[in-house]
């Protein structure tokens, strides 16, 4: 009997909820970290980057106006399915940055129990980064955290999923959206992640993930006037300054970062989730 | 597709609809029996050829100083409509500041062709345009069902002359026509282009809406478009914007071939407006390309060929803004309306 000739992938970008294939028509090969081929990713161009901008902007309104309560237990249901692909996870990441069985699995699992970690967060950050204001007037005076709107985020190039999940979740806990430019040499357990939302209750454009050359895509971003803010995490080192001065030029928030990857097993804190909301503040009569 | 130098400048308005007319076509409009002779006399329409045509049209890509100019010039061919139950005249007054200047950042944009309102804000369209050679296009003829009697449309109509509209957007009864009373729909244009003159000044313009969404064929559309021809219709217009499937690619291939051979026949220029349904600039250059092809260069002036829209402006706005600055605009620096 012959061996079975295993069915050779070539993945799709995940835009607005669906999966096209990259405007372009390109794909490029995607190998382990042996060199061996694994899939062919899309390899998105520009218009995608736009595409992916106009599907966050268009879920915009829904998943900023869903409750926070809401938001979590949509997020929780994530965690739940990624539970169900842990093995493909544990696959994955083995695959793509080397790492032993055992290793690769307590990653999956940092990375499922920081998704959980920010799926709680949803409802309680009002009350942490919030705050009732004392004034010297008659009025009640609030402050809360608002979404900033559409975020950019360049994903980890090194850590590919257990980073990834550090970087997104955060972004949409707080009721953002967002476009993610998938790791550029790791980029299959990011597609496999936007596989698990695609099947999830977040909405469809919520999440969009670009697989593709980062230094190609980040430009476009940056400088993209429909875009709020902008994640530099997995910016090559050389591009940055420019990033910097191109995302200035309609004053987006930046979130900058050291050019090597930290230890994302760390327990994070809350600054990732404050990076990416603004300020409210509401003056209210007191009654008499 | 050429960029032609210059653009033609608004109002010059050739008065298209007179002299005579040749003898097949005087034939045709004697009487019921040979209009109906006429209209059934037209080739039908190539279904799937057409729609393989338009689709063939479409791939067409234009970039550049040519995608620039496709876009000044779609500006330029914009009706900007409001046709809303709930509009104002406060809504109107910022639809004609965005008529005059539609990108302030910008003032080499050019104004849009027209705007297009119910009958009873024309007068304050009007109050707000005086001067800009910008038209006020209104709706007329018991919009958009056109389900009326005929003496109601005509005293829609001649109120909207009366109150200033430079060009009058009737529906046609989609039901007589549906139901082969020619007669009447011919009838009907005809004294709505008569009710369009004005005593003094220059004549309203008279705008034939099919509704070819109710129209079922395109063989109806065909005929529709060639009845709405004969009848003296200035423009013919695809839809009210209020029935899905509005404007489409085909139907405005149909209705762009009909005043082709019209102007072939009978040396007149009729013009085309696609309405409902284009709201971004890849589509506005589509139907672009399909003027030039089908119906010819000289069709792609706003006295040939306009677009019925609302949101399709903005997204022309910001696709300038895309070509000049280098990067990708956002709804937050046009206007929103």
């Amino acid at each position: 009997m012959s061996e079975r000739i295993s069915v050779a992938k070539t993945y799709k970008l995940y835009v607005g909820g669906a999966f096209p294939r990259s405007e372009s028509g390109r794909v490029y090969p995607v190998a382990d970290s042996r060199g061996t081929f694994l899939a062919n990713a899309a390899l998105a161009s520009r218009k995608d980057a736009r595409d992916a901008v106009v599907a966050a902007r268009k879920a915009f309104a829904g998943w900023s106006a869903a409750t926070a309560y809401n938001r979590g237990q949509v997020l929780y249901r994530v965690a739940e399915l990624l539970e169900g692909r842990r093995e493909q996870f544990v696959a994955e990441v083995s695959a793509a940055e080397g790492a032993q069985t055992r290793r690769a699995q307590s990653i999956v699992d940092a990375a499922i129990d920081r998704w959980v970690w920010y799926a709680g967060w949803t409802d309680k950050l009002a009350a942490v980064l919030g705050s009732a204001n004392p004034v010297a007037g008659p009025y009640f005076c609030f402050t809360t955290p608002e979404p900033t709107g559409v975020v950019a985020v360049l994903a980890p190039q090194r850590s590919s999923l257990l980073g990834l999940v550090s970087a997104v979740a955060p972004v949409i806990a707080t009721g953002n959206t967002c476009v993610v430019v998938a790791s550029q040499d790791r980029p299959l357990p990011a597609i496999t992640l936007s596989e698990v939302l695609a099947t999830s209750d977040v909405p469809g454009g919520v999440v969009n993930v670009l697989t593709g050359r980062t230094a190609e895509l980040a430009p476009w971003l940056a400088a993209h006037a429909d875009v709020n803010a902008l994640d530099l995490t997995g910016a090559p080192e050389a591009q940055r300054v420019e990033l910097e001065r191109a995302a200035a030029g309609t004053v987006k928030r930046v979130l900058r970062t050291p050019t090597t990857e930290p230890d994302w097993s760390a327990q994070p804190d809350l600054g990732r989730l404050r990076a990416f909301v603004e300020a409210k503040t509401v003056w209210h009569p007191v009654g008499v | 597709m050429a960029a032609p130098s210059t653009t033609s400048s608004a109002a010059s308005p050739d008065t298209p609809g007179t002299g005579p007319l040749p003898p097949a076509l005087t034939d045709a409009v004697r009487d019921e029996a040979s209009l109906r002779r006429f209209l059934f006399g037209l080739p039908g329409v190539d279904q799937v050829g057409v729609e393989q045509r338009a689709a063939g049209l479409a791939t067409r890509s234009i970039k550049k100083a040519a995608k620039l100019w496709a876009i000044d010039t779609a500006i330029s061919m914009v009706d900007l409509t409001t046709l809303e139950g709930a509009d104002t005249p406060g809504k109107v007054r910022s639809l004609c500041a965005k008529a005059r200047r539609p990108d302030p950042d910008y003032p080499d944009v050019p104004r849009v062709a027209a705007v297009c309102v119910y009958p009873d804000l024309v007068e304050t369209a009007v109050a707000e345009l005086a001067g800009t050679g910008v038209g006020v296009a209104s709706v007329a003829t018991a919009f958009p069902s056109g389900r009326a009697n005929r003496r109601v449309k005509l005293a829609d109509t001649e109120l909207a002359v009366r109150a200033g509209a430079t060009e009058v957007d009737m529906v046609i009864d989609r039901g007589a026509f549906l139901s082969g009373r020619y007669g009447q729909v011919f009838e009907e244009i005809q004294a709505v282009k008569a009710a369009c003159v004005r005593e003094h000044g220059p004549d309203a313009h008279l705008k034939v809406i099919l509704e070819t969404g109710e129209l079922a064929t395109y063989d109806n559309v065909r005929r529709a478009s060639w009845l709405a021809l004969l009848a003296g219709g200035d423009f013919i217009k695809t839809s009210t914007g209020k029935v899905s499937p509005a404007a489409t690619l085909p139907v405005t291939h149909v209705m762009l071939q009909a005043v082709h051979d019209w102007h072939r026949l009978t040396g007149q220029l009729r013009g085309v407006k696609p309405a409902g349904g284009i709201r971004t600039t890849k589509d506005a250059v589509r139907y672009l390309v399909a003027v030039h092809e089908v119906a010819g260069p000289e069709w792609l002036s706003p006295h040939l060929f306009r677009f019925g829209a609302s949101s399709l402006l903005n997204d022309l706005l910001m696709q300038r803004r895309t070509q000049l600055e280098g990067h990708y605009s956002g709804p937050d620096y046009v206007t929103v309306d």
